[in-house]
C-alpha cells in the first residue's frame, strides 16, 4: 500500500485514546448492568411480605456517602499532578483517594453488620433484603475492585515505577473510580432516599 | 534427544520426533496466539464446530416430530434438546461467529496492525470458549452427584419461575446460567475491544465515513452489545442469587415478580437478534457491491440506518410478551416501536436493491447466498410486521408461526450471510479458494431444505400446532406438514455436511487464491492470502471508501467523487 502517496492537509492524524474509548465502553456496559438492578430494586419497593422494612432498619450513610464523594475530588486532584509531573503530591492524593474508599467501604461492613446481626435482615430474609444486598453489593464489589486497582497503582508509585508519562492510564483507571462515585450517587438516592 | 539416531543404517527416527515436538509447538501457538487473524479463526472454528452441534440437536427434534406419537427422543430429552439448540445457536454459533469475522477483518479493514488490546481479546476468546464448555458439561455434570447427568430443560427464553430451585431441582440451570454469564463477559470484552479499535486506530486518511461498512455494523454491534449482554448478565446474577443464596428475585411465594424475569430476558433477547443480525447486514454490504461490480449505493443511508435500527431495537422487547398481559398503553407502544423497526430496514433493502440495479452481476457462491438472504430477509421483515400486531400475536404466539418467522431471520438472513461471507473470505484466511461447484450443491440444496422447512412451518403455525410439544395426536392434520418439514431439515443437513466437506477439502486441494481473487475494493484483499502476522508491510493510507479501487485505478479514482 506504500504505493498511495501522501497528499497534502493529511500529515496530522489524530484519533482518540484507545484506553478512554475502552473504559467509557465499559462504563456504558456497566451501566446497563446498573440499571436493571436499579430497576428491579425500584420495582420491589413495598412488596416485601415480611418485615422488617426499610423505614425500620435503613440508617442515612451521611459520613460514607462524603468520604466516597470527596474521593472523586482527591482523584481529580491526584490526575492533576500526575499530569505537571509532581510524584509525590500525586501519591499523597492517590492514597488521600484510597482512604476515603477504605472507609467507605468500612462503613458498609458496620451498616451490614447491623442488618445482619441486630436486625436480622439476610438476603434471604425479604424481597427487601434480597434486592438490597444484591444492589449495594455490586457497587460496593466495584469499589472493592476499584480499591484493589488504586492499591496496585500506589504501590507501583511509591517502588518508582508509574512516571508522568503514564498520567494518560492514570486518568483512564480514574475514569472508572468517577463512575463508582457517579453510581453511589444513583444507589443513595434509590435505597435510602425513595426507597425509604 | 532429537538428535540421536539408533544405530541402523537408513533408519533415523528423528523425524518423527520432530514432527511431534512441532505439533506440539503448533498447538502451543494456537493456545497463547494474541494474534486478531489467529483468534478471528478460533472464534470461526469454534462457531462451526456448534453449528454442527446444534444442527444434530435440531435434526433430533425433527426425526421425533416427523410422525405423531414417535419415539426417538423421551420428552425430556426433548426438552434438553431444544433448549441447548436454542442456547447454542445464539451464544455459541451466532455470537461466536460474528465476532470471529469482526476480529479477523476489522484491523485488515480499516489498516491496522492488530485490535487495540491483543490480551484481552485472547482473554475473551478463552472465557466465551470455556463458557461453551461449561453450558456442555452439564450433560455430564447437570445433575451433579446423582450419577447421571442433565442438560438444562428451561427452553432457552428461562422463564422464571421455572428456573427456580424448588421447580428445576439439580444444577443443569446453574450451569446454563453462570456459562452464560461467563460468555457474557467474553462477549462485553470483545465489543470493547472492537470498538476501540474501530475509533482508535485507524491509518492515515480512514475517516469515519469512509470506513468499509462492514466494519462500521460491527461498531453499531458492538456498541449495542454493550448495553444489550449486560441487562442478561445482570438477570443470571439475580437468578444465581435466587437459586444459590435463597434470593427472591423470582420467587414469586415471597412477593417476586416472574413477569420481571421476561422483560429483563427480553431487554436482553430482542436486541440480541439485532447484534446478530447488523454483522449479516455487514457481510452483505461488503459482497454484494463487490459481485455486482458497482460502489454501495447510498452509503450514508446505509450508515444512518444501522445506527438507527440500533437505537429502535432497544425499545421493541415486550412484543415478545403481549400475551402476558400488559396495559393497552403499553401494547399499543410496543406494537408501533416494533413497526418502527421497518423503515431503517427497508432502508437497507430497498439500498441492496439499487446496488443491484444495473450491475455486472457475477454469481457465485457467495452472492448466491447474499441474493437469498435479501429475499428471505424480507419476508422474515413482513411476518415480523404481522406478527408485531398484538391482536394477531394473540393468536399466533408460541405457535410454530413465531418458529417460522424467527427461523426465517436467523437461518434464511444470518446463517446464509455466514455462508456468504465464509465463502467470501476463505480465500484471504487460507490462501485457497473453496470449491465452486461443491459450494452451488451446498447453497441449492440449502436453499431448498430451508424453504421446505421453514415456508412450511407457517402453515403448520396457522394450523395451531404449538412450539415446544415433544408430540401430537395424529389427528390434528399436521402430520404430512411436519414430515415435510423434518424431510427439509435433512436436505439443509446434507448441504451443510457437503459444506463442511468443502472446507476441509478446499483446504488442501483448492485452488491457490492470491491476494484478491474477487477483484475487490477494501485493504485486506491489498495484503498477501493469508496475511502475513504484521498484516501491513508499510501503514496504508487512504483516501476514498474504496482504497484499491483508487490503486487499481490511477486515472478515476473514487475520491474524486466522495464528497
Amino acid at each position: 500500500m506504500s504505493a498511495i502517496p501522501l497528499s497534502p492537509g493529511m500529515e496530522r492524524w489524530e484519533l482518540p485514546s484507545r484506553g478512554r474509548v475502552a473504559m467509557l465502553s465499559l462504563i456504558t456496559g456497566e451501566s446497563a448492568i446498573f440499571t436493571i438492578f436499579v430497576v428491579a430494586y425500584i420495582y420491589y419497593i413495598g412488596k416485601s411480605l415480611t418485615p422488617p422494612y426499610p423505614a425500620q432498619v435503613l440508617e442515612i450513610p451521611f459520613f460514607n456517602t462524603v468520604c466516597l464523594l470527596s474521593s472523586s475530588v482527591t482523584i481529580w486532584l491526584a490526575e492533576r499532578q500526575i499530569e505537571r509531573g509532581k510524584m509525590r503530591a500525586f501519591a499523597a492524593w492517590w492514597a488521600l483517594t484510597i482512604v476515603l474508599g477504605a472507609i467507605f467501604i468500612g462503613g458498609t461492613a458496620m451498616e451490614w453488620h447491623k442488618l445482619i446481626y441486630i436486625d436480622g435482615l439476610t438476603i434471604r430474609t425479604n424481597l427487601f433484603g434480597t434486592t438490597f444486598y444484591s444492589l449495594v453489593g455490586l457497587h460496593a464489589t466495584h469499589v472493592v475492585v476499584g480499591l484493589i486497582g488504586l492499591l496496585t497503582i500506589l504501590l507501583f508509585t511509591l517502588t518508582g515505577h508509574v512516571r508522568v508519562e503514564h498520567s494518560e492510564r492514570i486518568q483512564v483507571f480514574a475514569l472508572y473510580w468517577h463512575f463508582v462515585d457517579a453510581v453511589w450517587v444513583v444507589v443513595f438516592t434509590v435505597v435510602y432516599i425513595v426507597g425509604r | 534427544m532429537a538428535d540421536q539416531t539408533l544405530p541402523i543404517a537408513g533408519v533415523d527416527v528423528t523425524p518423527r520426533r520432530r514432527s511431534t515436538a512441532q505439533m506440539l509447538e503448533w498447538l502451543h501457538g494456537w493456545v497463547v496466539t494474541v494474534d486478531h487473524k489467529r483468534l478471528g479463526i478460533l472464534y470461526l472454528v469454534y462457531g462451526i464446530f456448534f453449528l454442527l452441534v446444534a444442527g444434530v440437536e435440531a435434526l433430533a427434534i425433527r426425526i421425533q416430530l416427523a410422525w405423531p406419537g414417535m419415539h426417538f427422543l423421551s420428552p425430556e430429552t426433548y426438552n434438553e434438546f431444544f433448549t441447548m439448540h436454542g442456547t447454542t445457536m445464539v451464544f455459541l454459533v451466532g455470537m461466536t461467529i460474528i465476532f470471529g469475522f469482526g476480529n479477523y477483518l476489522v484491523p485488515l479493514m480499516i489498516g491496522a496492525r492488530d485490535m487495540a488490546f491483543p490480551r484481552l481479546n485472547a482473554f475473551s476468546f478463552w472465557l466465551t470458549a470455556f463458557g461453551g464448555l461449561l453450558l456442555y458439561y452439564s450433560f455430564i455434570g447437570g445433575f451433579g452427584l446423582y450419577g447421571m447427568g442433565a442438560a438444562p430443560d428451561t427452553t432457552w427464553w428461562a422463564y422464571a419461575p421455572l428456573t427456580e430451585k424448588a421447580f428445576s431441582p439439580g444444577h443443569a440451570v446453574d450451569y446454563w446460567a453462570l456459562s452464560l454469564i461467563v460468555m457474557g463477559f467474553g462477549t462485553l470484552g470483545t465489543a470493547i475491544n472492537v470498538i476501540a479499535t474501530t475509533l482508535s486506530m485507524r491509518c492515515r486518511g480512514m475517516t469515519l465515513l469512509r470506513m468499509p461498512l462492514f466494519v462500521w455494523l460491527m461498531l453499531v454491534t458492538s456498541g449495542l452489545t454493550l448495553v444489550t449482554i449486560t441487562p442478561l448478565t445482570a438477570a443470571q446474577i439475580m437468578l444465581t442469587i435466587d437459586r444459590y443464596l435463597g434470593g427472591h428475585f423470582f420467587d414469586t411465594q415471597a412477593g417476586g415478580s416472574a413477569v420481571i424475569w421476561a422483560h429483563f430476558f427480553w431487554i436482553f433477547g430482542h436486541p440480541e437478534v439485532y447484534v446478530l443480525v447488523l454483522p449479516a447486514f455487514a457481510i452483505a454490504n461488503e459482497i454484494i457491491p463487490v459481485f455486482s461490480r458497482k460502489a454501495i449505493f447510498g452509503y450514508p443511508a446505509m450508515v444512518a440506518a444501522s445506527v438507527g435500527i440500533a437505537f429502535v431495537s432497544l425499545g421493541v422487547w415486550a412484543h415478545h410478551m403481549f400475551t402476558i398481559g400488559m396495559t393497552s398503553v403499553g401494547n399499543t407502544f410496543f406494537v408501533l416501536s416494533t413497526m418502527l423497526v421497518g423503515i431503517p430496514t427497508g432502508i437497507k433493502i430497498f439500498n441492496w436493491l439499487a446496488t443491484l440495479w444495473g450491475g455486472k452481476i457475477r454469481f457465485a457462491p457467495p452472492m448466491l447466498f447474499c441474493l437469498a438472504f435479501l429475499f428471505q430477509f424480507l419476508l422474515a421483515g413482513l411476518t415480523g410486521i404481522m406478527l408485531s400486531v398484538a391482536p394477531w400475536n394473540w393468536q399466533l404466539h408460541n405457535s410454530y408461526f413465531v418458529i417460522a418467522h424467527f427461523h426465517y431471520v436467523l437461518v434464511g438472513a444470518i446463517v446464509f450471510n455466514i455462508f456468504a461471507g465464509i465463502y467470501y473470505w476463505y480465500p484471504k484466511v487460507t490462501g485457497r479458494m473453496l470449491s465452486d461447484t461443491l459450494g452451488k450443491w451446498h447453497f441449492w440444496l440449502f436453499l431448498i431444505g430451508f424453504h421446505l422447512t421453514f415456508d412450511t412451518m407457517h402453515f403448520v403455525g396457522f394450523l395451531g400446532m404449538p412450539r415446544s410439544i415433544y408430540t401430537y395426536e395424529p389427528d390434528r392434520g399436521w402430520n404430512t406438514l411436519n414430515f415435510w418439514i423434518s424431510v427439509g431439515g435433512m436436505i439443509q443437513g446434507i448441504a451443510v455436511l457437503i459444506f463442511a466437506c468443502n472446507l476441509v477439502h478446499s483446504y488442501f486441494k483448492g485452488r491457490e487464491a492470491g491476494n484478491d481473487p474477487w477483484d475487490a475494493w477494501t485493504l485486506e484483499w491489498a495484503v498477501p492470502s493469508p496475511p502475513p502476522v504484521y498484516n501491513f508491510a508499510a501503514d496504508p493510507v487512504v483516501h476514498s471508501r474504496r482504497p484499491l479501487w483508487d490503486l487499481k485505478h490511477p486515472d478515476d479514482p473514487d475520491w474524486k467523487y466522495e464528497a
